[in-house]
């Protein structure tokens, strides 16, 4: 980022005093506006903003694929339907079942919300944008996500509901198998950048083009997608939520602005995830995917303010399009695809997409020697290849072969051993080889 | 400078915390509070609830939880091999593949058993 610090104020040594390792905290004045700005304008303005605004968009998108208007009677197009819904849950009555953990009760929402909140704090949203730029940022990551499942499962044990106990143990069953090939997919990002940094691998991003544009980054962008509309509890994986069985799942019991907590948690790591497939595979806020160019409005990056200020201004419309693209990918899916059956889902996220994020680990392998390694050539009779075309050609196969024979093998191995087809108006019945057992 | 972005994370934690509490103290201050021995009931679908819910639940998502922490732990390895791999050349990659395989086999293993079986 720009440094500030010809201009910047004295070191407050208050804060490092009371944190106790002034020789680890560096604390300048101008870091504490630049935090004050991003809680107070980012965190508790922006992001719930755009949250809100999220939950009516979803509304009109799946109106208009149900054929329907969606919420027009609050302002003109519906627009103040966020504003609405705020005040009526604040409004009403919270209800809380008598035998149910009164404390954990409250934690559980809270729990989710927090985690949701944590995930926006390392995103790049242009040069010099990230709230904070941590070394360890894909770890982290990994961490605050998964502290979501614990809060899904405190909601759903604390209710002291048979509906929630089971929706709670889907939902954490569902979020950790889908957390493995969430996180393996993100693998070869870490490859390829050479760093945890999520700042970091925005700026390589800039260099090599975005990476998404490779047949491993493509394969790792489809499976960080599915298995995040997982994470997130969307239809087609909503069964933790699933109405026509389980009434609401883990927030059966949750009411008034409790249950709308969960609903913004979950709108808000609709939002993170897609803010995070934006910025892992498809460059952040840069404009053009391929190398030459890709680092087209940065590059004029000077020492004044003004290119600052309007290359951010791109940086970030560009990504919050890219965002936006997603998120309507997202509603997509939920108003086209039915629900998944809890067997498929599980076998869908272990049998399918964990050898396939593992596999394509070794295939983003080759690609960074063939096509990332500083130094490689590829010369046929004195004519130099481009090395993206040669790894296209190697690993562009490869990567369907992987896919081909990842679902060959899944149909082989399940017709020759059980599979449960569901006759109608009788008992299920488990074909296991030849001997058919009613179960 | 390197503990300092931690400390934003603290401060986030807190500010989160905020932020998910402060609407609950609206709704304490300004929503109504009229307790009846019919809405305190647990909800299942007007059915009186039968028997105890905190109960001892299926062994299978134990063994899922299992896998997960095999998983999840193998991903911790994956990262720092996958920062350093530009400087560790040829053998480092004959290695992670050697891990990878030994842990592949044990989901194989798993799945011949029909452990991933969901019944």
């Amino acid at each position: 980022m720009i440094e500030m610090s010809n201009w910047a104020l004295p070191t407050v040594g208050v804060w490092a005093q009371i944190t106790g390792q002034s020789s680890l905290v560096d604390l300048t004045q101008w870091t504490l506006i630049k935090w004050a700005l991003w809680l107070f304008v980012g965190f508790f303005g922006v992001f719930p903003g755009i949250v809100a605004y999220l939950v009516w968009a979803e509304r009109k998108v799946a109106a208009r694929f149900q054929d329907r208007i969606g919420p027009n009677r609050v302002g003109p197009l519906g627009l103040l339907q966020p504003i609405a819904d705020a005040i009526k849950l604040l409004t009403k009555e919270n209800i809380v079942p008598r035998s149910a953990d009164q404390w954990v009760h409250i934690l559980a929402p809270v729990l989710i919300l927090v985690s949701a909140f944590l995930v926006l704090a390392v995103i790049p949203f242009g040069v010099g944008m990230a709230p904070v730029n941590l070394p360890s940022g894909m770890i982290y990551l990994v961490a605050v996500s998964s502290l979501s499942p614990m809060g899904i499962f405190l909601a759903g044990w604390s209710s002291r509901n048979k509906y929630s106990l089971l929706g709670a143990m889907r939902a954490v069953a569902q979020l950790v198998s889908y957390e493995i090939p969430q996180v393996l997919s993100t693998i070869p990002i870490v490859l390829w950048a050479g760093s945890l940094s999520l700042v970091d691998i925005f700026d390589r991003q800039l260099e090599t083009g975005w990476f998404v544009m490779s047949p491993p980054g493509l394969l790792a962008f489809i499976i960080f997608l599915i298995s995040s509309i997982a994470e997130v509890n969307r239809t087609p994986f909503d069964l933790p939520e699933a109405e026509s069985e389980i009434i609401a799942g883990y927030h059966t019991e949750y009411s008034g602005m409790r249950f709308g907590l969960f609903f913004l948690a979950e709108y808000m790591s609709v939002f993170g995830v897609s803010c995070l497939a934006t910025a892992l595979f498809l460059g952040g806020g840069s404009l053009i995917p391929f190398p030459p160019l890709s680092d087209f409005p940065v590059n004029y990056l000077g020492p004044n303010w003004l290119p600052y200020i309007l290359i951010n201004g791109i940086l970030m419309s560009v990504f919050l399009a890219k965002v936006l693209g997603i998120v309507f990918l997202m509603f997509w899916v939920r108003v086209t695809l039915p629900r998944m059956r809890v067997d498929r889902l599980m076998n869908f996220a272990w049998k399918f997409m964990v050898p396939l994020s593992i596999a394509n680990v070794f295939i983003a392998a080759i690609w960074y020697e063939l096509a990332l390694r500083p130094g490689v050539r590829f010369m046929v009779a004195g004519f130099r290849l481009p090395n993206a075309f040669v790894g296209w050609l190697v690993t562009g196969p490869t990567v369907l072969l992987l896919v081909w024979f990842v679902i060959w093998f899944n149909r082989m191995v399940r017709s020759s051993s059980e599979e449960m087809p569901i006759v109608p108006g009788g008992p299920r019945v488990m074909v296991t080889g030849s001997k058919i057992a009613a179960r | 400078m390197a503990m300092t972005n931690y400390l934003f994370i603290g401060l986030l934690l807190l500010a989160g915390v905020s932020f998910a509490l402060a609407p609950l103290v609206v709704v304490f201050l300004v929503a109504p509070r009229k307790r009846s021995l019919a809405k305190g009931d647990t909800y299942e679908c007007g059915v009186k609830t039968y028997g105890e819910t905190w109960v001892r639940f299926r062994v299978q998502y134990y063994i899922y939880a299992l896998m997960f922490v095999l998983f999840d732990i193998e991903t911790v390895f994956l990262f720092p091999w996958a920062v350093s791999y530009r400087g560790l050349g040829f053998f480092a990659l004959v290695e992670m593949s050697v891990f990878l395989v030994v842990l592949f086999a044990g989901l194989a293993y798993a799945w011949a058993k029909g452990v991933l079986r969901w019944v």
